[in-house]
């Protein structure tokens, strides 16, 4: 069971108190997108064995939606950040590559060290 | 015969008697006793049947590895079966019954099975009940389900007598295991000032110290045990349990401790069990280890016992096994069981050493004391049947000439011991194959990690692989100062305490007796004793094929049992390790999973249970339900009246006078339960035209609108009135189970998609009572009531008012989902029951009738108006159910639209909405299929629709019901078939769904 740092309110937060929202950073699609970039939006997701993005609510908690970066095999937690982002900030970047030197997701890639 | 000693036991209270009862016999122990040393100490050595051959079981161990002593444990509402003797403690008045067993546990006819052995091997089940596929209904199941389960499921009826509860707790240091290591890591984690629990699963401190004996600090090891829990207890940041086991070990430092408060006193005050939730940011594991049987033929006979825990049976409880006992070991250990047994004035005839160079300084103390000791030798067979009689000795290195028999009545064996590390093991921790000590042990450099990527876990003492009472302190006081550090306290220079070490002879790995033992011989070598898999079954496995270790066990069923091969686990897979020509670390272990050992449901649930499995909400008007003998019906977490039977009334009656007095005079419904959201803020008005379908922010100040509110993947997901409070405000009406759906829905993407918008979602639905005054006389009642004026001119069907209502701060929606002229009007819920009363009193007149949720749903069916979770599954978009006309063309975008579009949502052969009508005027079934002609790929009769919901109505005295049908409004007239369940069909025809004024008359006026 995880325990998460919520950014908003603070606390380290138990799994119970939290709802798992999938895959974070999405680019939403919706009229005018082709069929293949609307099929990707809502069903091609990433199922990495590592380094991940990911949306989490602290649902018994403040209510707020949050992002949380960690490694799916492990269960290590790199950091958590806004929600309100379309992209990792540099410091949660830089946490991951500190400890998995030349990660990569999608589109996203850290140094080699 | 096995009995109680005149003397020792230094667990047991001989001034208390207990007695109890095993299969009716009336048998007395001692306080302190377990349930197995009371029975041993009563002579019964045969305990219960094994699960296949039915063969005859006895006690194995004296704890929680014990396979075979499971027994039906109390009576009535206190039953439960499958309870290890070893590990419940004796208790007066205690109540036993054995296991698996037809007719009784001495003559049982299951055990026929034994004679047909040979024909029952592994993967039996899957070789036989594979064909003829016919049989399985009438001839397999029956026999499976005949012959499976393992103890007697309390009846069905009864409920548990007993409280369990859920105790949270959080520390930085947690101690699994109260033995010597566990002990010295709490008192080396402790004294740095961290907290720390220390969780010990038997009643006493010590663990195995005090029998196997030993000197620490020039004082005897039980003094040392004594003064480590008196300087714990002394300590305000240290928390000590006894009776508590460490149950699993999870992501993150979680942790479950399975504390069994009363299981020793039932009946006593308080819960039964106590399910610990713990979150430590580190865990020692100081579980000790498990000896290991030894693989020959007739090792299961009752009397054939593990070397410690007939050690422990003498030295714990005063109970011997037997009066003359052969000892047979692969390592020094056993000696110790030998000594202790001579030491008890009882006779050990020979120790069978299986080392040819036999065993260290032990053998000299026991040769000393006169034991004949063989050194090379090793069983050939156990003779006796339920039980031992005697020993055939061999030469381990041969193939099992009998170069001696041996009179006896118990067998002490030894294989050696494993370390306990399925809690190292569960998060993750990874094992290395110690080859001296032909053990797995836990690999400190793969540990399981947390959070911080760091290892969280540490295992110390004989967990750790560490048997010298030295290693073991030495080793346990760095693990308690390592994970105090590592949770940012600092050790003092204080060093473990010095203990006596004594030199052993190294053990020699021993994993099939003799060594070349034939097949007969090998097909009486049991693996596993619960479920009955033997030498010969894994070999047999080996050579069909299987490889991995996890599909050997699946299909041998070796560790499968209760007891998830702690005993057998380590043996079997040397076995298969020799039949595939690899060493035993290529092979690997099956996985370890929690619990370690079998918890409680009743102590999962906790107090989730009745009233309080799950929050019961109530509606400020619930009393005066309740009062009026409303039955009551969930609707999500809501409780709300299905209808307001009177006495006499079937629940049907009730439901139809409830419609006829609505739609003839004044009907009144508690809709306090309809969710209810404020959306409010400079851009609510596009944020509403997303989340709804229509066009929301076009709907003027004081008016209401009908709103379908899909998912992104297009599927109807709720529906409700928006009204228009003000300019920058909505009120969205949500479904009864949906407010929190549907807040969570629009809060996702407000925070996730649109953050900068800038609106704020409340959710009102509990500030609110909100009644429906329905039917002819609605207007008229209200009117009586005084205040807000409600004639037609001022509130039109479609608008919302507001002002006061006999006094009362009132905001009223001229909304209907009957039919009828109708009003909802919402009070502060505080009010809600003195607004009710006044309506009931006003109502009188006439004849004001409170309606339940049946007759809102057929009055709704009359009207052909569509309910959440009847028309819709999740699969079905708006247009299916002909609500285009509630989907904005003029919009770019909201939630579902494109998905609306996508090739199968626009497909024609989507099923519509119809209304069906039984030729008959029979009810159609619930759920029921429309067939039509021939059969699918699948070979299943074709379907072309399906009843959605289906009504008596009492307005039309006929059955009533909507579908979903292929074509559907392009088939109006059609008359299509609908099988019953009985086999019997109906007719329905294809008709509009609006059954009931269709022009809207009714509600207009």
């Amino acid at each position: 069971m995880l325990i998460l740092h919520c950014p908003y309110c603070g606390v380290m937060a138990d799994e119970t108190e939290l709802h798992g929202g999938g895959e974070a950073h999405l680019t939403r699609h919706g009229p005018g997108s082709s069929d293949e970039e609307f099929h990707d939006y809502l069903f091609a997701k990433e199922n990495p064995r590592g380094v991940h993005f990911e949306r989490w609510r602290h649902v018994n908690g403040c209510g707020k939606w949050f992002h949380a970066a960690r490694d799916t095999a492990t269960l290590e937690v790199f950091g958590t950040y806004s929600a309100q982002t379309t992209e990792p900030p540099q410091a949660i970047r830089d946490a991951i590559t500190a400890r998995r030197p030349g990660w990569t997701w999608r589109h996203l890639a850290g140094s080699a060290k | 015969m096995s009995t109680r000693l005149a003397t020792g036991g230094r667990l047991i209270d001989r001034s208390r008697l207990q007695s109890f009862t095993f299969n009716g016999a009336r048998m007395t122990g001692f306080a302190g006793d377990t349930l197995a040393s009371a029975l041993l100490a009563n002579d019964r050595m045969m305990l219960g049947r094994s699960f296949k051959y039915h063969r005859p079981r006895g006690l194995v161990a004296s704890g929680a590895e014990e396979p075979n002593a499971l027994v039906g444990l109390g009576h009535g509402a206190r039953f439960e079966p499958n309870q290890r003797a070893t590990t419940t403690e004796l208790f007066d008045g205690a109540q036993m019954i054995s296991q698996n067993h037809w007719p009784s546990l001495e003559y049982d006819i299951g055990a026929v099975n034994q004679a047909f052995a040979r024909f029952l091997p592994a993967g039996f089940y899957y070789k036989m009940f594979l064909f003829p596929r016919v049989f399985w209904k009438h001839v397999y199941e029956p026999f499976v389900r005949q012959s499976a389960g393992l103890g007697k499921a309390p009846d069905a009826e009864t409920r548990d007598a007993d409280t369990y509860e859920h105790f949270y707790a959080y520390t930085d240091v947690l101690v699994i295991g109260g033995g010597v290591a566990g002990l010295q890591a709490a008192l080396a984690a402790g004294r740095t000032g961290a907290r720390v629990l220390l969780i010990e699963q038997t009643p006493h401190w010590g663990g195995r110290a005090p029998v196997d004996g030993g000197e620490v600090a020039d004082q005897p090891v039980d003094d040392f045990v004594n003064q480590c829990v008196a300087d714990l207890e002394a300590m305000p940041n240290v928390t000590l349990r006894t009776r508590c086991m460490g149950a699993g070990v999870y992501d993150h430092g979680y942790v479950l401790g399975y504390e069994r408060i009363s299981d020793h006193a039932p009946g006593m005050d308080g819960p039964r069990h106590r399910l610990w939730r713990i979150r430590a940011r580190q865990v020692v594991t100081a579980t000790g280890a498990i000896e290991r049987p030894l693989s020959f033929a007739g090792n299961d006979v009752p009397g054939v016992m593990l070397a410690s825990g007939l050690r422990d049976y003498v030295v714990n409880w005063g109970v011997s096994a037997g009066d003359r006992t052969v000892v047979v070991t692969n390592n020094d250990d056993a000696y110790r069981t030998a000594i202790a047994l001579r030491h008890a004035g009882l006779e050990v005839p020979v120790i069978l050493d299986a080392r040819a160079a036999g065993g260290g300084a032990l053998a000299d103390a026991a040769r000393e004391l006169g034991i004949r000791v063989e050194n090379g030798k090793g069983i050939a067979r156990v003779t006796g049947s339920k039980r031992v009689t005697g020993v055939a000795i061999c030469a381990q290195a041969g193939e099992g000439a009998v170069l001696e028999e041996v009179p006896c009545d118990a067998v002490a064996m030894s294989g050696g011991w494993s370390p306990v590390v399925h809690l190292w093991s569960h998060c993750g921790g990874k094992l290395t194959w110690d080859e001296g000590s032909a053990m797995f042990r836990p690999d400190a450099d793969r540990a399981p990690t947390g959070h911080d990527g760091a290892p969280f876990v540490t295992a110390c003492g004989a967990a750790n692989g560490e048997f010298d009472l030295a290693a073991i302190l030495k080793d346990a006081h760095a693990a308690g100062q390592a994970a105090a550090r590592a949770t940012g306290h600092k050790p003092g220079r204080k060093a473990a305490p010095k203990a006596q070490a004594g030199e052993e002879a190294p053990l020699e790995p021993v994993w099939l007796m003799p060594q070349g033992a034939g097949i007969k011989l090998r097909m009486k070598a049991w693996l596993d004793y619960q479920n009955d898999v033997k030498v010969s079954d894994v070999q047999l496995a080996a050579r069909e094929g299987y490889e991995s270790v996890e599909h050997t066990k699946r299909y041998t069923t070796l560790g499968m049992a209760t007891d998830q091969g702690k005993l057998s686990n380590i043996n079997g897979l040397a076995i298969l390790s020799d039949a595939l020509g690899q060493p035993i670390p290529q092979t690997g272990t099956t996985t370890f999973r929690p619990p370690y050992t079998p918890i409680s449901f009743g102590a999962i649930a906790g107090e989730a249970r009745g009233p309080l499995f799950q929050p019961i909400r109530r509606t400020p008007i619930h009393d005066w339900h309740e009062a009026q003998g409303a039955y009551m019906e969930p609707v999500g977490q809501w409780q709300r009246p299905y209808c307001f039977p009177q006495p006499g009334e079937s629940h049907d009656d009730a439901v139809a006078r409830e419609i006829r007095a609505t739609r003839d005079s004044l009907g009144l419904l508690d809709a306090s339960t309809l969710g209810k959201l404020i959306v409010k803020g400079p851009d609510a008005g596009r944020f509403m035209d997303m989340m709804y379908t229509n066009m929301m922010s076009t709907l003027a100040v004081g008016k209401c609108r009908y709103g379908l509110m899909c998912s992104e993947n297009g599927f109807l997901m709720d529906d409700g009135v928006v009204a228009r409070l003000s300019d920058d405000t909505w009120l969205c009406h949500t479904t009864t189970g949906g407010a929190e759906r549907v807040h969570a829905h629009m809060e996702e993407f407000l925070q996730t998609e649109w953050w900068d918008w800038q609106v704020y979602v409340v959710n009102v639905t509990e500030q609110y009572a909100q009644f429906g005054v329905v039917g002819p006389n609605a207007r008229k009642v209200l009117e009586k009531l005084g205040g807000v004026d409600v004639s037609k001119e001022a509130l039109a069907f479609m608008q919302w008012t507001e002002g006061t209502l006999a006094g009362v701060d009132s905001r009223i929606f001229r909304i209907s989902f009957s039919g009828e002229l109708s009003y909802e009007i919402a009070v502060p819920a505080s009010m809600g029951r003195a607004f009710w009363d006044r309506l009931l009193t006003a109502g009188k007149e006439y004849g004001v009738t409170p309606y339940g949720t049946e007759a809102l749903h057929v009055m709704r069916a009359e009207k052909g108006f569509i309910m959440i979770g009847d028309e819709t599954d999740g699969t079905v978009i708006p247009q299916d159910l002909g609500l285009n006309w509630a989907i904005s063309k003029k919009k770019d975008d909201y939630i579902g639209k494109r998905a609306q579009a996508r090739s199968h949502m626009v497909d024609p052969d989507r099923w519509k909405l119809v209304g069906l009508e039984t030729l008959d005027g029979s009810v159609l079934p619930d759920g029921a299929y429309a067939v039509g002609e021939g059969v699918n790929a699948n070979g299943q009769r074709v379907v072309q629709g399906r009843v959605t919901s289906t009504y008596h109505s009492p307005t039309l005295d006929r059955g009533i019901a909507m579908g979903l049908v292929l074509h559907g409004p392009d088939r109006m007239g059609e008359v299509l078939e609908f099988p019953r369940l009985d086999g019997s069909v109906v007719q329905a025809r294809l008709v509009d769904q609006v059954w009931y004024d269709k022009d809207g008359d009714k509600q207009n006026v």
